[in-house]
């Protein structure tokens, strides 16, 4: 943006040279910073017009929903948990799309890595094509797969398990390929020369390569997975997301199972993200010995 | 040791090598049988409606007019998808339709069916004439003789024949063709605006002599796709993602210093600091989504300050990784000119982490668009809920389809847009 330039001179004349360079650049990052701030208010407004309830009416709300379903929860909790056993099945049920989406994604991102690796493609005048393709299934959001399979399948687990896999496959695909070229591809040519085909070179010259990186990969995106699956849940793809919705529209007195939901997410994402972020460090340092 | 006890090893560790090996399919193998079963896959294929599949994809290509008779009156109504918005107006009609005492409505390859004063005749080539007279009786219908083919369906009180060319329905009250055509209905101007019909050139022509302000009036307001609302629904998606994942930044820049080693020598509020990340991470975006509706309602707001609550602890994880692997030398550098820490920070350590920051930023703004279609599904606002409520209707799949075609671009332009500033930002290269 300053491009003021000046030629090397006496000192005095590299010094105004030098502020004004300066003053420019602060003149421009403040101008800068103005427009964004500029635009981060008038959007807030802009969001705020358009909610039914505004911000500073809402504000003092906040607390009012969390205090009545601790309150509620507090007043029942001889009834936790029966709730938590209730709600059990949902929840195992939100962790097996989470898991098999992810099983299923990964295992398809990994061979369209492969196939959009330049040096690795089974095809190599194809590799354009398969990085489309991962770029697209990257780009659907997981809801309008999930909301068109419903109408097609019916309600039920499995819309939800293949909308969340086609996005991990296209997901998987761009991160893995990244990996894949990093791979060394020595061991490719020496299977290659002794007649393996392309996947005994895949399986056997690369995968024990990016094995590490991959596992780590695939953990971090059944994290982001369990998430996705509950909430998927809430527009009606079944498990612990759907249950939440029914118990929230009981509504007043009814909030303790709501609560028992919360609680078991809670867990459920905090066990996941602390079991997988210790099998990532010991994937990445190795065991401890 | 001897060779063959080498030998020995070796095989019992190639074995052990082999059972793995083996066990890790077998195991994905056996989980997802599970799942089958689990999921009860079975009988959702025995129940999954192929006909909903069918409707789907050839209503999103397609789309059909009605001309309806009203057997009472003898009025005829004819509407683009049966809808109020698609409706001709009285005495006009498509060119395949001629209006008069005997309205003769012609179908593809000769099919030809005509609304009489009293009878309803479908001339269908091949097999035959089907008249009826639907009344006080019934529907009165003849069919050839011969066996009822199954694509027609006849009882006493109605009637429904179903062709390539088009469909035929009568009942007692009203008689019904549907023509189907290809491509999305009235996607430009609807049939009120003077500009249907006309080819683009013609409407260029028109734009030129002056009429482009009336032109895109009528495409802007077009009832049937409400293109200026689904501009706006997209606006307000990314509107959610920008304000939440901004919001979140700059919320967790300062939290992320307090947790961070190297700036906070005080355990207790690292400790706290992290313990509100994991807290705010862990507590899922579906969890406050649900809990700050309850206080804003619906609305985009809802949307982006459940995006910013999540992410804040995300970033403030990030930022505080990022901070305590910055390098102390620049920090001591600045030090020695007799740097306060406020000037530290902005000059030792804020040009380190800012590549950082930004790109991080960046990704979770191009992510948080496709979060904020899904969120506002739930919240109500932007592109997610038109998508969700043209689906609830079950009928406009050529909506469905459009909004689709349209997140899935958005999203792309966004990928494109956020990868063109990080190399921009970062590497400094233009473009």
């Amino acid at each position: 943006m300053a491009d003021t330039t000046f030629q090397a001179g006496s000192l005095s004349e590299m010094q105004t040279g030098y502020a004004r360079l300066i003053r420019t650049r602060r003149m421009w990052n403040g101008a800068m910073l103005a427009l964004f701030v500029a635009l981060l208010i008038a959007g807030f407004m802009t969001a705020d017009a358009r909610n039914a309830g505004g911000f500073w009416n809402g504000i003092d709300n906040v607390f009012d929903f969390p205090v009545e379903v601790i309150g509620e929860a507090w007043e029942k909790s001889h009834l936790l948990p029966g709730h938590f056993a209730k709600y059990f099945p949902s929840l195992v049920e939100t962790i097996n799309i989470a898991a098999a989406a992810t099983l299923v994604g990964v295992m398809a991102g990994a061979i369209l890595s492969l196939l959009s690796t330049r040096g690795l493609a089974r095809w190599p005048s194809l590799v354009g094509l398969f990085r489309r393709v991962s770029d697209i299934l990257r780009a659907i959001p997981e809801i309008v797969i999930a909301l068109v399979l419903i109408f097609v399948l019916g309600a039920g687990p499995v819309p939800a398990m293949i909308a969340i896999a086609l996005h991990t496959a296209g997901a998987i695909g761009k991160l893995y390929s990244e990996v894949n070229e990093n791979a060394s591809l020595k061991p490719v040519e020496g299977l290659a020369s002794v007649g393996a085909n392309w996947s005994q070179r895949m399986m056997l010259g690369i995968v024990p390569q990016v094995a590490p990186n991959y596992l780590s990969y695939a953990l971090l995106r059944f994290e982001i997975n369990i998430r996705a699956s509950a909430i998927l849940g809430f527009v009606g793809a079944g498990g612990i997301g759907y249950d939440l919705k029914n118990a929230m529209s009981w509504g007043q007195g009814k909030f303790d199972e709501a609560a028992a939901i919360f609680i078991l997410l809670f867990a459920a994402i905090v066990l996941f993200d602390q079991l997988s972020s210790y099998a990532r460090h010991r994937l990445t340092t190795g065991a401890r010995t | 040791m001897s060779n063959a006890a080498i030998l020995t090893e070796t095989r019992g560790l190639f074995r052990r090598k082999r059972l793995v090996a083996a066990a890790i399919p077998a195991m994905v193998l056996a989980y997802l049988v599970y799942i089958f079963f689990a999921f009860g896959v079975p009988e959702m294929i025995r129940t999954a409606d192929t006909k909903n599949a069918r409707i789907l994809v050839s209503d999103s290509y397609s789309y059909k007019t009605h001309v309806t008779r009203d057997n009472r009156s003898g009025d005829i109504q004819i509407a683009i998808e049966g809808e109020r918005k698609g409706r001709y107006d009285a005495g006009t009609g498509p060119s395949w339709v001629t209006l008069g005492e005997t309205t003769e409505i012609l179908l593809d390859e000769g099919h030809i069916v005509l609304f009489g004063p009293e009878e309803i005749r479908y001339d269908i080539p091949g097999y035959g004439l089907v008249t009826a007279n639907p009344g006080r009786g019934g529907v009165n219908a003849r069919l050839p003789g011969g066996d009822v083919p199954d694509w027609i369906n006849a009882s006493k009180n109605r009637l429904t024949i179903t062709t390539a060319a088009g469909r035929l329905t009568i009942t007692r009250n009203r008689s019904e063709v549907f023509r189907y055509f290809t491509g999305w209905e009235l996607f430009f101007f609807t049939l009120d605006s003077p500009y249907h019909g006309m080819g683009l050139g013609e409407v260029l022509g028109h734009a030129v002599s002056g009429e482009a302000g009336a032109i895109w009036q009528d495409f802007w307001t077009n009832k049937m796709w409400r293109h200026s609302d689904v501009a706006w629904a997209i606006f307000e998606t990314i509107l959610m993602a920008f304000l939440g994942t901004v919001g979140a930044a700059l919320i967790a820049l300062p939290l992320a210093f307090l947790a961070a080693r190297n700036f906070t020598p005080l355990g207790a509020a690292r400790f706290a600091a992290r313990r509100l990340f994991d807290f705010l991470r862990g507590v899922d975006g579906l969890i406050w989504t649900v809990v700050l509706s309850r206080a804003f309602g619906p609305g985009p707001l809802t949307g982006a300050l459940a995006i910013l609550i999540t992410d804040s602890g995300t970033f403030g994880k990030i930022f505080s990784e990022a901070l305590e692997n910055v390098d102390d030398k620049q920090i001591e550098g600045i030090r020695s000119t007799g740097a306060k820490p406020m000037q530290r920070y902005r000059f030792g350590v804020i040009p380190q982490v800012t590549p950082i920051l930004l790109s991080q930023i960046l990704y979770y703004l191009e992510s948080n668009v496709r979060s904020a279609t899904i969120i506002g599904a739930i919240t109500g606002g932007g592109i997610g809920l038109l998508l969700t409520q043209a689906i609830i209707t079950q009928k406009d799949w050529e909506e469905v389809t459009y909004y689709i075609v349209l997140i899935v671009l958005m999203v792309m332009v966004m990928d494109t847009l956020s990868g063109w500033l990080r190399r921009r930002l970062i590497h400094g290269k233009p473009a």
